[in-house]
């Protein structure tokens, strides 16, 4: 390890550190939007970490998510929780890999297709299996606190980067950026490019799993249209692209401004939410192509460049 | 001569877009250490055999072996495994990475692989034999075009092929840059690789080639040592057409 | 054999609306994932000059399907072009126009929300049965179905006669070459996407005469669109009128038969059948 990765693990560990110290300043307020933005990072970053290098846009997190709240909604009177969990994320990543293996030889356009399609699909066939069994919804009544979950959050983040940092480093994520550059050089260079691109949108799809599962007990009452709501699949690629999706650390830098200002127009402009979405993919597009990392990059670029005149 | 066995031997590759049939029935065999010229006029399907070879297209008939197993309509991937790389008409490189890393691009997951810093020292080697030895931390867009060549044939040379497939390696180049170009196959033919070379440079061919099979509108019309085939009337009729003999 | 019937019917429609969205990305290259939205307003139109002035949403089309024209070249003009010049690959401009199109797609419901509210909206025009082999069919259905093939049917001879359908679907072939034997391609396109947003708006009207739209229901169309497109192949009118008819008939009948939450569903199940089996679409020949 060079000193500069040291610094960066003491860094991380630091503010993995303060991360968790929130539940302690007793707000409801902070511990909710704390929650907030420890899920979207967790969503956002395992996003990235296939998008980022691919390019394929996945609008599946909905789906994953849902699967992983059904799965606790449904068996957390049988089961221990935690086990729940890691079935979650066994689904996810089972899920993952059949949808990868349907969709990543095509191009893009299906690709997105096919995800925005599969949490209305699953909603849809859910919705229909409980009016056929008489029931709306499912209780899930645990004594498990928001503090609980929160800590849960943070600790998947941090296992999150982890892993993110351990596929850049691997030969996995080398293969998938030659892929993200030029998919012809890759299969030509000996890379089965379709096998690396399912294994890497496993991660994806199981730590959404894994996140719908712990938030489930939040909900208390889970019904298809929340546990699959399609907002939450936008949500998570307008702020991964907003921070960067290139760098492992780049979803965070959109995480936080966004989640704090899709908190204040939702409370104070609930019908506007919609519009946001929409100026927030546009300014991606038009204005940060490369998000939020992006500019930060082009800005040292310029000063140091500056100073190199001098 | 002709005591060991093909490397690769090709028999009646066909290959068919829509109704155009693009190559037809092609048969050719390639020896250990021969360097073997596919020429032919412009649109005469020598990229199309290559591509058959590599993988990137599938054969509409016909069996593609590789010492002896066959290797026809397999996946590029594949093929790059079992030993066969190659250069593309157009030059790709890859933009995010520096030179060096887009030459242990090609040695990570080729016929031998390699990984860490075995696979960046074995970069840096082979960026000295292609003449870009220093030149691993630069960004590609920074390159000349000859040195963009250059990265691409270091790229191909790391994963170790048994048989290179250069399609129009030399083409584009100045005058000086072409001379440097055909030494530097010219040292790889001396090294004993075997190399199958799609060129138009009649230069590059009458140097560089052992035996040249020469295309005309898909099929193979010619076949011998690069004297034979440019002195074969047939050959020089496909090229400048039979109007005005 | 009722079912069948309304599900031709239905398709019909569909198919219309996939046509506009098969000019757009066929031709103009983008895939315009606010298509449905362009429905949804074309419908709200049809919708307001019926209920403020009585006028019938067939002549309402004259208005709408020049005006959907004259939004969606503008739409390709300032937005999509700079895209198209920055992009360098196939791909970046796939995701760039994925990502625009959404935002636009967004920015329109929000908008609709605003000035419409969320409410559904629905009139009732030409609702009366007309019986036909025994069976009753609403008039309307019939009417747009009737609509829809003259449409498509124009659209059809346009593109097979005239120079300029000619030249579009070279470009939706071979823009390269189109480009070489001298098709303004940059021109063309943009008057493929306005004139598939002016035939998806003109879905719209139509199928707002029997079903019930509300702002935020063009999602819905914009993927059921792109799955007989993609069904159908690209730039292939005649699979994508076999697409939509086949999409129309099998959301039918499950919502007859089995649930009718359960339309998108069915259609999805159809796309995953296709992409499993047929990623090429029906007709499409197999790229080797």
């Amino acid at each position: 390890m060079t000193a500069a990765e040291i610094r960066t693990l003491i860094l991380a560990a630091l503010a993995l550190g303060v991360a968790a110290l929130l539940p302690l300043t007793g707000s409801g307020y902070w511990l909710g939007l704390g929650l907030n933005i420890a899920m979207f990072t967790v969503l956002a970053t395992s996003w990235a970490l296939f998008s980022g290098p691919t390019h394929y846009i996945s609008l599946a997190t909905a789906a994953f998510f849902g699967l992983g709240t059904y799965t606790v909604g449904l068996g957390f009177e049988t089961l221990p929780y935690w086990s729940l969990v890691a079935l979650a994320g066994i689904l996810g990543a089972v899920l993952a890999a059949l949808v990868g293996l349907a969709t990543l030889r095509l191009s893009g356009v299906y690709f997105v297709i096919f995800t925005l399609g599969l949490a209305e699909l699953v909603r849809q066939v859910i919705t229909w299996a409980q009016n056929m069994s008489g029931q709306k919804g499912l209780y899930v009544l645990t004594d498990i606190t928001e503090d609980h979950i929160y800590w849960q959050l943070v600790g998947l983040a941090a296992l999150v980067y982890l892993v993110g940092w351990l596929i850049g480093r691997s030969r996995l994520g080398f293969a998938l950026r030659i892929i993200g550059d030029d998919e012809e050089v890759a299969r030509h260079s000996g890379i089965d490019t379709a096998r690396a691109k399912v294994l890497l949108f496993m991660v994806p799809g199981a730590v959404a799993a894994i996140t719908g599962a712990m938030l489930a007990p939040r909900y208390v009452y889970i019904e298809p249209a929340l546990a699959f709501t399609p907002m939450l699949s936008f949500q998570v690629v307008i702020m991964a692209l907003l921070g960067g999706a290139g760098r492992l650390w780049g979803p965070l830098v959109g995480v936080i401004p966004f989640a704090i200002l899709w908190e204040t127009i939702s409370s104070t402009f609930p019908n506007q939410t919609m519009l946001l979405l929409g100026v927030s993919f546009l300014v991606i597009v038009y204005v940060l192509p490369k998000g939020f990392v992006g500019l930060i990059d082009t800005v040292r670029r310029r000063l140091s460049n500056r100073e190199g005149w001098t | 001569m002709r005591s060991t066995a093909p490397v690769l031997s090709v028999r009646g590759a066909t290959k068919r877009f829509g109704g155009l049939v693009a190559v037809n029935a092609m048969d050719f065999d390639v020896t250990e250490h021969q360097v073997m010229g596919l020429i032919g006029p412009n649109g005469s399907g020598k990229s199309t055999t290559l591509n058959l070879i590599s993988g990137a297209l599938k054969p509409t008939s016909g069996t593609i072996s590789l010492r002896g197993t066959p290797i026809t309509g397999l996946a590029p991937q594949t093929i790059t495994h079992k030993g066969i790389a190659r250069t593309f008409q157009l030059v790709r490189l890859l933009p995010s990475m520096n030179v060096r890393d887009n030459v242990v691009a090609g040695a990570v997951f080729g016929h031998r692989r390699r990984w860490g810093a075995e696979a960046a020292a074995h970069a840096d080697a082979l960026l000295d034999r292609v003449g870009l030895g220093g030149k691993g931390d630069m960004p590609v867009g920074q390159l000349t075009y000859i040195d963009t060549k250059r990265v691409e044939l270091a790229r191909v040379l790391a994963g170790d092929p048994t048989l290179l497939l250069l399609d129009e390696w030399l083409a584009g180049l100045n005058p000086t840059e072409l001379r440097i170009g055909i030494d530097l196959i010219r040292s790889l033919r001396d090294e004993g690789r075997t190399i199958i070379l799609v060129e138009h440079v009649m230069d590059a061919i009458r140097s560089l080639c052992d035996r040249c099979v020469v295309m005309s509108s898909g099929s193979k019309i010619a076949e011998g040592t690069p004297t034979q085939v440019l002195s074969d009337p047939d050959v020089i009729r496909a090229y400048l057409g039979d109007d005005d003999d | 054999m009722d079912i069948f019937l309304t599900g031709l019917l239905l398709g019909g429609t569909y198919a219309l609306i996939a046509m506009g969205l098969n000019l757009q990305y066929g031709v103009a290259r983008i895939m315009n994932l606010a298509n449905g939205e362009m429905l949804v307003a074309g419908g709200f139109c049809a919708f307001w000059f019926y209920t403020a002035g009585q006028v019938s949403p067939f002549l309402t089309v004259a208005i709408v399907a020049p005006l959907a024209f004259a939004a969606n070249w503008l739409i390709y003009q300032v937005m999509l072009r700079p895209l198209v010049k920055r992009a360098k690959t196939r791909g970046q401009l796939e995701s760039d126009s994925i990502l625009a199109t959404f935002g636009l797609s967004f920015v329109a419901v929000g908008l609709m929300l605003a000035v419409f509210g969320g409410d559904y909206f629905n009139y009732s025009y030409l609702s009366r049965p007309v019986t036909f082999a025994g069976e009753n069919y609403g008039l309307n259905r019939v009417a747009a179905f009737c609509g829809a093939v003259v449409i498509c049917g124009l659209l059809y001879l346009w593109l097979n006669q005239s120079r300029a359908g000619l030249s579009m679907r070279a470009i939706a072939t071979a823009p390269a070459s189109a480009r070489l034997v001298g098709i303004s391609v940059g021109h063309l396109a943009a008057i493929a996407f306005a004139l598939g947003g002016a035939v998806t708006a003109t879905g719209g009207a139509l199928i707002s005469t029997f079903l019930t739209l509300d702002a935020s229901t063009g999602v819905m169309f914009t993927l059921k669109a792109l799955i007989i497109v993609i069904m159908g192949g690209v730039g292939d009118v005649r699979g994508t009128i076999v697409a939509a008819l086949l999409l129309g008939v099998v959301e039918t009948l499950v919502a007859s038969l089995i649930d009718p939450g359960l339309t998108l569903a069915a259609a999805y199940t159809l796309f995953i059948l296709i992409l499993l089996f047929r990623p090429q679409g029906l007709f499409g020949r197999r790229q080797t």
